[in-house]
């Protein structure tokens, strides 16, 4: 029996009963859309994850200050220990794998222009910090060692400052007034949009390290040389924890910890965090994915429901084929194929449906979709998983019917 | 217990033979196995000099495609296709191009008067011209052996007499015909008529001057109705 002919009849017995057909092929549109959107949500996610962690630059471990515990009354009274500049200095020095080492002081503060101010956090850095945190200007320059040297009053605005600030005008060149002290905007920021935490990266704004700490925070002479935290960016992903293990061992040294006694810093590996946040996010992505094929294969049961019933109402029809010389082979192929047929048509609707809603569910809650080939392509070929194993049994049913009975059956 | 029991009998080619018998006689099993949808469970059964009783399930499909066709009591027609396609039906199940299936199917439609009629569904038609599509489907591959099960039994007198007009007719051609009746009226359109009781044949009784079924529609059709 031609294919072409087998087609022909499984259309012609889906379209004579079109409501049936609708409501079988509509728990597959149900389950490959749920499959299709679920593996698109959760890609999103990933995807922005991926985003975070390239925003906040790649291959960052920060140092901070910790607090002296069991330590802290050893070494006397009138030694704050904190990271230094020199601390910063040295890593970037004497560690290996290391590439940059960037000291940053920050501190909350109201940025004034003409008589609109705004606040927002600034950080005083080096030019090492651009480097740490992969960040540009899109107008403007970067800060200098000149600046740094000179305790410069000079200003780099983020985004969302500048937009604050300036609205439409250009502000470059312009005066923004932090603690009645004047600055001179020479840059603006690229965009970095919203960090791990949720936090809007670009509002803030950077200032030379030792503006900020002079001019700004005011820093006593006692550690005058103490930093917030550094900003320290490894050379290579795969030497991070190397990295760690000899920043910790340089700094000990430098602040003269004795074996017994606790760091008197904290480091924090970034990527670690975000790692973290990323093989959650596709934990969560995957069970999405495997609750919503649950659903398609509850589509699947409803193929098979239909079909038994539909092979119990056409037993005559059955056996009328058998007795003007179709072969066992021909009955089970042409129940197979309407199966096959119906979720095969399921499984394109359902994709629509699934690509439709992703988009939808991006436009309503902002969240970030990825619809892609390798989310559709295993939906639709899992639907036509599901006609061929859910059709066999009826299929395979109706082509061991005995003809004659089968003529018979009222 | 067996179906049937040490029955042999002999139909020639051309002959037209009635098969009578009450329900449980055996005369199902019978027509059961001369049309190949089963195999007796013992003895032989040669059809045109070829014995089929131990084929497998595909040679005897391929069997009943080729040689064999088959009307029912309840037409079994597919209600949603057309006449034209209820008899290019078992084509599908050939190597037919579709043109030469229309053909054909055009020809036997005509053959049992239904020109014009290809295009309507059987539920727009009447039991008589469903049955006719039923027998049109039945040659349509050309068999050489017309199986009839209760052919009229579904139909009033008058529609049975028109339908066993055509039935004549193909005898008259030169088909094969084996009917199965319960209705002794009927049986006398026959030239021989077989009797089956409790699976044995118990009567082969010769007709002399079977029933001429067309002098049957010259009654007026008020009586008949």
């Amino acid at each position: 029996m031609k294919i072409g002919a087998t087609l022909q009849m499984a259309e012609a017995a889906l379209r004579s009963n079109r409501l049936r057909t609708a409501l079988t092929a509509l728990g597959v549109i149900i389950g490959v859309g749920a499959v299709v959107t679920m593996m698109a949500v959760g890609a999103g996610a990933q995807v922005r994850v991926a985003e975070q962690i390239r925003s906040l630059g790649s291959n960052l471990i920060i140092v901070m200050s910790g607090s002296i515990t069991s330590g802290g009354v050893r070494l006397g009274s009138g030694t704050l220990l904190t990271i230094t500049e020199d601390d910063a200095r040295a890593i970037q020095r004497d560690v290996p794998s290391v590439e940059v080492a960037a000291p940053t002081v920050r501190g909350g503060v109201q940025a004034v222009v003409g008589n609109s101010n705004w606040s927002t956090a600034m950080q005083g850095v080096t030019p090492e910090y651009f480097q740490a945190r992969d960040w540009g200007v899109t107008a403007g320059r970067l800060l200098t060692t000149e600046d740094v040297d000179a305790a410069g009053k000079v200003i780099l605005l983020g985004q969302t400052v500048a937009d604050n600030l300036f609205g439409g005008s250009d502000p470059l060149d312009q005066t923004v007034r932090i603690k009645t002290v004047p600055f001179t905007v020479v840059g603006v920021l690229a965009r970095k949009g919203q960090s791990a935490r949720g936090e809007d990266q670009d509002d803030t704004v950077i200032i030379p390290i030792s503006t900020a700490k002079k001019k700004v925070l005011g820093v006593s002479p006692a550690n005058a040389r103490s930093v917030g935290g550094i900003l320290v960016k490894a050379a290579d992903p795969a030497r991070m924890g190397e990295a760690e293990v000899q920043i910790r061992e340089l700094l000990r040294q430098r602040h003269h910890l004795q074996p017994n006694q606790d760091d008197d810093f904290a480091l924090r590996n970034l990527s670690e965090v975000l790692a973290s946040q990323e093989a959650s996010s596709r934990v969560l992505s995957l069970l999405l994915a495997a609750v919503a094929a649950v659903s398609l294969v509850v589509g699947g049961i409803g193929i098979m429901n239909i079909m038994l019933v539909s092979v119990t109402e056409r037993t005559r029809e059955i056996g009328l084929r058998r007795a003007v010389g179709a072969r066992r082979r021909d009955i089970l192929g042409q129940f197979l194929i309407e199966a096959v047929f119906v979720s095969l048509a399921g499984g394109l609707i359902g994709i629509a449906v699934g690509v439709a809603s992703s988009y939808v569910i991006a436009y309503f809650f902002q969240w970030s979709v990825l619809v892609s080939w390798s989310a559709i392509l295993p939906a639709f070929l899992f639907a036509a998983a599901v006609g061929i194993f859910f059709g066999y049994y009826p299929a395979r049913k109706a082509s061991r019917l005995n003809p004659i009975e089968a003529l018979r059956h009222e | 217990m067996h179906a049937l029991r040490g029955v042999s009998v002999e139909i020639r080619a051309g002959e037209m033979v009635a098969v009578m018998g009450p329900s449980g006689s055996g005369k199902s099993t019978f027509m059961t196995i001369l049309g190949c949808l089963d195999t007796p469970t013992a003895g032989r059964y040669l059809l045109d000099g070829r014995d089929v009783s131990s084929l497998d399930d595909d040679a005897l499909s391929a069997i009943r495609h080729r040689r064999i066709g088959f009307v029912f009591q309840q037409f079994n027609l597919l209600p949603r296709i057309t006449a034209q396609a209820n008899v290019e039906m078992p084509l599908l199940y050939g190597d037919v191009p579709a043109r030469e299936r229309r053909e054909r199917a055009r020809r036997k439609l005509a053959m049992v008067g239904l020109e014009g009629w290809a295009q309507h569904r059987p539920g727009q038609l009447s039991g008589g011209q469903q049955q006719r599509v039923a027998i049109a489907r039945a040659l349509v591959n050309d068999p050489i052996l017309l199986l009839a099960d209760e052919p009229t039994g579904n139909l009033d007198t008058r529609t049975s007499a028109e339908i066993m007009a055509v039935v004549q007719e193909l005898h008259r051609a030169g088909l094969t015909i084996v009917l199965v009746t319960h209705e002794p009226d009927i049986a006398q359109f026959a030239q021989r008529v077989l009797s089956f009781r409790d699976g044995e044949l118990v009567g082969d009784e010769r007709i002399e001057h079977p029933r001429d079924a067309r002098a049957g529609l010259a009654v007026p059709a008020g009586r008949a109705a």
